[in-house]
């Protein structure tokens, strides 16, 4: 069952794109393990680093592309679970400084101390078990976009309305967070993170690990959310997002299917953040504002919603410009990404992907015409007048 | 009683308002099991809505609504009502566009609708052999693997009659089935719809009396939510209140 499931989402175009990712993934710890410094071909730690950011932001894109692209659901909080799956990691990075930190408390991290904390609160339980931790970074979104699927979808809310409470919910994360009696550090969030699974967290044979990490969770990512759009809960999925009343009549319960492709896709923007974090070495709630999560979304846009493919495209795309960009011309970044929210649209309304993917198929299709002589059906075809 | 007990369908007093208008007042039909209805009625009558009130889509305000004598469908929501087997054929044709007709068919066949049971569905052959032979039956076999985008009007809606065919529902509900269909294809569709009332109990809404009389079943005809006249289309078509509210203008 979950091999045929999983050989489903093997078509050609996941195929070609999870080699390259794999590729991708063993070429550059290589080139920075063993090439030497200053060779041409080498790529340097902490380029390395970006790169690996961008492969969790883009893990966060397929994750959104999952419910927006195929399902409708334009969620504009999904930079929420991406944060609680990073602050899940970021508990158990905290609990592995262990004695090592300012105060020097085995137990409580240094922010508990400050605030004169006796005792760890119970959420912070368990969290010095990776196993644990992990489980929680995928519990954690999934429960909560489970709850939050159930009575928003069972209550009908769809389109704008429910863009507007997923910006809200993330926003009233971002002023929990905020603070100091929640118990997650207020607004200095979690840092100062020394070691991961007992590897010193800052050494470049780590952060290589972190990269491999980080590009086969993508591999894994694309992989289940390929399986899962080329079953026939993607195309109940597809159904929902064109004409989601006739699914209804037909005798789906959209609710349902909402609520567990929003759960999927929680988890799934979860691993995201838990990649993240130990690769920025902080987490703080400003990850909860409203701006990352539509960030994301312009994303998806820019590399064709979807596609699966298209969101990894969009992520990278946009934020090695935002990097290039705010090296360059720091003061005009956000009018740049204004422009790009705008422009991207209106001249490439499905995207990257989605235009060449368009471009494909149209000369693969006016080739196979030029070659086949007017049959019956090809006149039919160009007789019968197509109605929008 | 009786009456409820051998209907497949049976409404009763069903009233329901909007906003103070009032949609349906005191709307009562039954359909027998096996039986094919039209239904006809000038704008504003109140067919759209009983066809919602009977899909779940309306809860009405008052009113019995029973299914095969005994359910009560105004209990029920929209995907139940499906599964039990009262299939909807909208006005404006809504078939999934950018799924191939296939798909659409696929999709639509009476399977399992449990999330999880779709997630690891596989086609059996029977299944295939079954969406084979409903291709043939709307006459779009050679379109199978087109995006139902591309499909002509008339062909859309073929298919969305194809589709609720794959639910295997025990009575359908057709919501103006030749609208901007042209004669020929009307003719067609008649026909069809005679064919599948051979195995299934039908309802038809329809304005155009062409189809009506092709159709040649009782007729009923609705004003102002209630049932104005009820027979032949030949009884119905002289019957002075009907002219005058709807086939005199």
């Amino acid at each position: 069952m979950i091999i045929s499931f999983l050989i489903k989402g093997l078509d050609r175009r996941t195929a070609i794109c999870m080699l390259v990712l794999l590729l991708i993934c063993a070429a550059v710890p290589l080139s920075n393990a063993y090439l030497p410094v200053g060779h041409p071909f080498r790529i340097p730690t902490d380029e390395m680093l970006q790169f690996g950011k961008y492969g969790s932001y883009a893990l966060l894109a397929v994750s959104l592309d999952l419910v927006w692209g195929y399902c409708g659901i334009l969620s504009l909080g999904h930079g929420a679970f991406f944060a609680l799956g990073g602050y899940a990691m970021g508990m158990y990075l905290m609990r592995q400084i262990g004695a090592r930190g300012v105060y020097a408390n085995p137990i409580l991290p240094d922010f508990m101390v400050f605030l004169n904390w006796k005792a760890l609160p119970v959420t912070w339980y368990g969290f010095n078990w990776f196993g644990y931790a992990m489980v929680m970074v995928l519990l954690v979104p999934g429960l909560l976009a489970f709850v939050f699927g159930w009575f928003a979808f069972r209550s009908r809310v769809t389109g704008v309305y429910l863009s507007i409470i997923t910006q809200a919910m993330t926003y009233a994360l971002l002023l929990a967070f905020f603070r100091n009696d929640m118990g997650f550090g207020g607004n200095n969030g979690l840092t100062d993170f020394k070691d991961i699974l007992g590897y010193n967290i800052q050494a470049d044979s780590t952060r290589r690990g972190l990269f491999v990490a980080t590009m086969l969770m993508l591999c894994l990512g694309l992989w289940v959310a390929s399986g899962i759009v080329n079953s026939k809960l993607g195309k109940v999925l597809i159904a929902i997002r064109d004409a989601e009343s006739r699914t209804r009549f037909i005798g789906y319960r959209v609710a349902e299917y909402k609520t567990v492709i929003f759960t999927i896709s929680a988890c799934m923007a979860g691993v995201a953040g838990a990649l993240y974090v130990p690769q920025v070495l902080i987490i703080n709630p400003s990850e909860f504002s409203p701006g990352n999560s539509i960030e994301a979304v312009i994303w998806v846009a820019v590399g064709g919603r979807g596609t699966l493919i298209g969101a990894i495209v969009g992520a990278v795309a946009v934020n090695w410009g935002k990097t290039w960009f705010t090296g360059q011309f720091p003061e005009f970044w956000l009018f740049a990404l204004g422009a790009l929210f705008v422009a991207g649209p209106l001249l490439l309304p499905k995207g990257i992907v989605g235009s060449i993917s368009d471009m494909l198929a149209k000369k693969k299709s006016s080739q196979m015409y030029a070659s086949l002589p007017a049959t019956s059906e090809a006149v039919e075809d160009g007789a019968s007048p197509t109605v929008e | 009683m009786d009456i409820a007990a051998n209907s497949i369908l049976y409404l009763d007093g069903v009233a329901v308002s909007f906003d103070g208008y009032k949609a349906l007042r005191g709307l009562s039909l039954v359909i027998e099991p096996g039986e094919m209805r039209a239904i006809i009625g000038p704008n504003g009558a109140g067919k759209t809505t009983m066809m919602d009130i009977i899909t779940g889509k309306t809860r009405p305000d008052e009113g019995e609504v029973l299914f095969e004598g005994s359910t009560d469908l105004t209990k029920l929501d929209e995907a139940t009502i499906a599964e039990m087997g009262i299939g909807r054929k909208f006005q404006k044709p809504t078939v999934f566009e950018s799924h191939t007709v296939r798909d659409n068919l696929v999709l639509s066949l009476k399977d399992n609708r449990s999330p999880f049971a779709t997630l690891f569905h596989s086609s059996t052959e029977e299944q295939d052999a079954r969406i084979d032979e409903l291709l043939t039956t709307i006459k779009l076999t050679h379109r199978a693997y087109d995006l139902a985008r591309n499909l002509s009007h008339g062909q859309k809606q073929w298919l969305e009659i194809g589709m609720l065919l794959a639910q295997e529902p025990k009575l359908l509900l057709v919501d103006e089935p030749v609208a901007g269909m042209t004669d020929a294809e009307t003719m067609e569709t008649a026909a069809l719809l005679r064919e599948i009332n051979k195995t299934k109990s039908v309802v038809v809404v329809e304005h155009d009396m062409a189809f009506v009389r092709e159709l040649g079943v009782k007729v009923t005809v609705l004003h102002e939510g209630a049932v104005l006249a009820e027979g032949p289309i030949d009884y119905v078509a002289n019957d002075p209140k009907v002219i005058e509210v709807y086939l005199g203008r």
